[in-house]
């Protein structure tokens, strides 16, 4: 029903552009937040998606970006199940916004939550977070493939990968690594969150990680690790030097390493499922402002992220394919809820 | 003395007029933060650090930390006055807290615990100074093992706390431990005794439990007792201060063994919350006046507000040297720091000298300004007692209510919090001790996840435990600590035997 109505909707925005011509930009930019809008994270303090998310506050308050104060909330209870159900009750309200993480897809497949992407309107992709294996540099692993070979030659489980959370990113990465490495499986030790796994793996209590760029980034600037390859189909685009010797566009893809593994962490933005064509542009635009600051581009580069902006049909197409390659891993690993 | 000359460019940095305005801001918020339950330091400082994007990082940080130094001071005041620890940390600080102001001696309490913190803090501050590149790299000695070990001394600090029945302390605890287990498992990441309740995914957060349990259930006793607080009729007098401090130096061991736990437990990272467990545990069973622990002993306040304040303070090192945070607290400042452009780890004290300097230096200086302004309104603090009852006990359960709901924003938190009020009423009629099932609701999940990692990394071996000196040493420490009272009971029965035998 619902579904129908949107549709509707939809259908006479069209038909008023195909009919006024003029009349639908005009229609499309006349909404305004009339309160204050919660931004929720589906994450507790101190992660990746609550620094970015705080990270858009402060610059929609700088730039004076909107008229009604924009107010950051953290629902992270049950893997972020707690932030996207109250989303998901708050249909009908346009004053509350989401941040994404892998999470919207995971936490219903690996818990059995009753939440989908499609219980919410997309609005954009800011961006998407890179994932690069990591060692400790005191190891002898100079490439990928030393590394894998020595996962190979080794004992089944005898190497450890420390990463963050259980059933989430990390862990389905290390489960796409496993189909390559001959039947040889991990020992997967959950962590609380990507600073600790990155300092664990410092003080040699795991063998490698996947840590996103700006979890491990000051160690690997200190010397202590080596990243090894990047989950992404082409090298990162920041080419300024990191290290002494070293920039992100350095480090190797990893299907070029030998190891064909890609996957990135959506960094996304979402309303509630009922918000008109209009309250939707008003987010679009708001984000596109964002995205134009230099703060941004600033914080894009610290943290290697790859800048790919996408709304509307293109952003939905993405959210398609991305959550039935996370439930094929998932299944795969044997991490479903149903399994 | 490189050390010393770069902390004397941080001063100069710190004390500017409008760098010492920031602190006085910082504290008074913090302080206010620290007072109403539920809104920790973690979220004044998330919610405050949009507002610090346009400031420059040195002054946004003395900012920030002024007020995480104000919440670490403001946690004691309600915890003495009302029996409502307003941050997680000062739990331990009711124990002998609120027994002192039922006695009307709640400003000797407030001084107590203020100079405590104070002395917590720049103990921690000094080890930061001097210290802060060889003990980073003891942090990174730590893993899921030596965390556990850590956690499990901690508990074993504690068991024979309880002046009742072993048995009830033993009950207790395994009611914060199933309580702990509610929501989501982190090692598994399933969802766990949730019975497809929404409300129960957060699982029970221990604040509200611990509004409930302390600040609601000590509100039912009081209207039980007559419509009154104890010790409200103590007179007003202006040198508690003194009064205080002369019998403070008979307490440097305590003083001595706090800090040393506080900043152990802080770099590790373990927290301020186990700190002040473990430095009151400590000091009950180590100081002669152990026995009195719980009837209203300043011992019993100094000892768990210096190992908190240690503790937080230090917490600050790893996020610094590491990356990462010793506290939920320092999780949000990290955030920050990111924000600000810094890069927070091995090469921040190398790369941004005059921001770390400036940083340790706004310790010393906002440690010291947040003390004279705290003494000076002990006064103040203590006369809200002589407000009478019927006016004055709304307000709390206000307060509590509104506490509760700042927790996760979820109207569901003020009904557990209630019930947990009639809990810990129940609780105090049938004398069953509380810190028991409230240390294991703070402490439970986290040791459970590292007791799973280490079994995970050692594929089940228990062995693991033993496995290096440090572990070894720590896990050894903790039996002798849980079973130190058996063992004394024992002697004691022994010696007795001898006695009545030597006669015959």
């Amino acid at each position: 029903m619902i579904r129908r109505g949107t549709f509707k909707v939809t259908g006479i925005a069209g038909a008023l552009a195909l009919g006024a011509g003029l009349a639908s930009p005009a229609l499309a930019q006349g909404w305004e937040p009339q309160k204050p809008v919660t931004l929720i994270i589906p994450a507790g303090t101190g992660g990746g998606a609550d620094q970015m998310a705080r990270f858009i506050q402060g610059v929609v308050q700088k730039h004076n970006l909107m008229k009604q104060p924009l107010i950051v909330i953290n629902k992270g209870g049950g893997a972020g199940a707690e932030g996207f159900l109250e989303m998901k009750a708050s249909a009908a309200d346009p004053h509350k916004i989401a941040i994404t993480l892998s999470n919207l897809f995971t936490t219903p497949l690996g818990t059995g939550s009753p939440f989908n992407w499609k219980d919410m309107k997309p609005v954009s992709m800011l961006a998407l977070d890179q994932f690069v294996l990591w060692t400790n540099s005191e190891k002898p692993y100079k490439t990928t493939k030393d590394y894998i070979d020595a996962v190979k030659a080794g004992e089944d489980r005898q190497f450890k990968m420390g990463g963050t959370g259980s059933k989430q990113e990390d862990q389905i990465v290390t489960a796409a690594i496993e189909q390559q490495t001959g039947g040889k499986k991990f020992t997967y030790v959950p962590y609380a969150g990507g600073g600790q796994v990155a300092v664990q793996l410092v003080g040699n209590h795991v063998d490698s990680t996947v840590n996103n760029p700006i979890e491990a980034v000051a160690q690997w600037r200190a010397g202590q690790l080596r990243p090894l390859c990047i989950f992404d189909a082409q090298r990162s685009s920041y080419t300024a030097k990191v290290t002494e010797k070293e920039a992100w566009s350095d480090i190797p893809t990893c299907k070029d390493s030998g190891l064909p593994v890609e996957y990135q962490m959506l960094r996304g933005i979402f309303t509630t499922k009922n918000a008109t064509p209009a309250q939707v542009n008003f987010y679009v635009d708001l984000m596109k402002k964002v995205m134009a600051t230099p703060d941004w581009k600033e914080f894009m580069e610290k943290g290697a992220f790859n800048q790919t902006f996408m709304s509307g049909p293109d952003f939905e197409k993405w959210l398609t394919s991305a959550e039935a390659q996370h439930a094929d891993l998932m299944k795969k690993a044997g991490f479903l809820a149903t399994q | 003395m490189e050390e010393l000359n770069a902390l004397f460019g941080g001063f100069a940095v710190a004390l500017s007029a409008y760098h010492v305005l920031l602190m006085v801001i910082g504290i008074t918020l913090g302080v206010i933060i620290g007072v109403l339950p539920g809104l920790g330091g973690a979220n004044g400082v998330a919610i405050l650090l949009p507002l610090t994007f346009t400031m420059s990082p040195t002054s946004a940080i003395i900012l920030l930390t002024s007020i995480y130094w104000g919440a670490l001071f403001g946690g004691a005041i309600t915890s003495i006055l009302f029996n409502i620890p307003g941050e997680p940390w000062s739990v331990a600080t009711t124990f002998d807290g609120h027994p002192m102001a039922q006695k009307g001696k709640a400003d000797e309490a407030l001084v107590g615990a203020f100079t405590s913190s104070f002395v917590g803090a720049i103990f921690a501050v000094c080890l930061i100074t001097f210290l802060a590149p060889v003990v980073a790299k003891f942090a990174l000695r730590f893993g899921p093992a030596e965390f556990f070990a850590v956690q499990f001394l901690t508990f074993a600090s504690f068991i024979g706390m309880g002046r009742g029945s072993a048995w009830k302390t033993v009950a207790s605890m395994c009611l914060g431990f199933a309580l702990a287990s509610v929501g989501l498992d982190n090692v598994t990441g399933t969802l766990r005794m949730t019975f497809g309740q929404d409300e129960l995914l957060n699982g029970f957060k221990f604040l509200v439990a611990v509004i409930g349990l302390f600040g609601i259930g000590e509100i039912l006793s009081s209207m039980e007792d007559g419509l009154k607080f104890n010790g409200a009729a103590a007179k007003l007098r202006m040198d508690a201060v003194i009064r205080t401090w002369k019998q403070l130096p008979k307490m440097t061991m305590t003083f001595l063994r706090s800090c040393i736990v506080g900043c152990w437990m802080g770099i590790t990272p373990g927290g301020a919350t186990p700190a002040s467990f473990m430095g009151y545990g400590i000091a009950k069973r180590l100081s002669k006046r152990g026995d009195n622990f719980g009837k209203g002993e300043l011992e019993g306040v100094v000892a768990p507000e210096t190992a908190a304040h240690a503790a937080g303070t230090a917490a600050l090192l790893p996020m610094l040297t590491l990356g990462i945070p010793g506290s939920p607290t320092a999780a949000v400042l990290l955030g920050g720091l990111l924000i600000w452009g810094l890069q927070p780890g091995p090469l921040l004290f190398v790369e941004q000298k005059d921001f770390v300097w400036g940083l340790i230096a706004s310790m010393y200086l906002g440690n010291v300004v947040g003390l004279i302004m705290v003494l000076t309104c002990v006064p103040l603090f203590a006369a809200i007692l002589r407000v009478p009852f019927s006016i004055i006990a709304p307000a709390i359960v206000f307060v509590c209510a509104i506490g509760a709901y700042t927790v996760n924003n979820a109207m569901f938190d003020v009904w557990m919090m209630l019930v947990f009020g009639v809990l810990g009423y129940l609780f105090n009629k049938l004398r069953y001790p509380l810190p028991p099932l409230v240390l294991a609701l703070v402490l439970g999940d986290q040791a459970e996840s590292s007791f799973r990692q280490a079994m995970l990394v050692s594929q089940g071996h228990v062995g693991v435990f033993w496995s290096n000196w440090l572990c070894g040493g720590i896990m050894t420490l903790g039996l002798v600590m849980a079973f130190w009272p058996a063992f004394q009971a024992l002697r004691a029965k022994l010696a007795g035997n001898g006695a009545v035998a030597r006669p015959a």
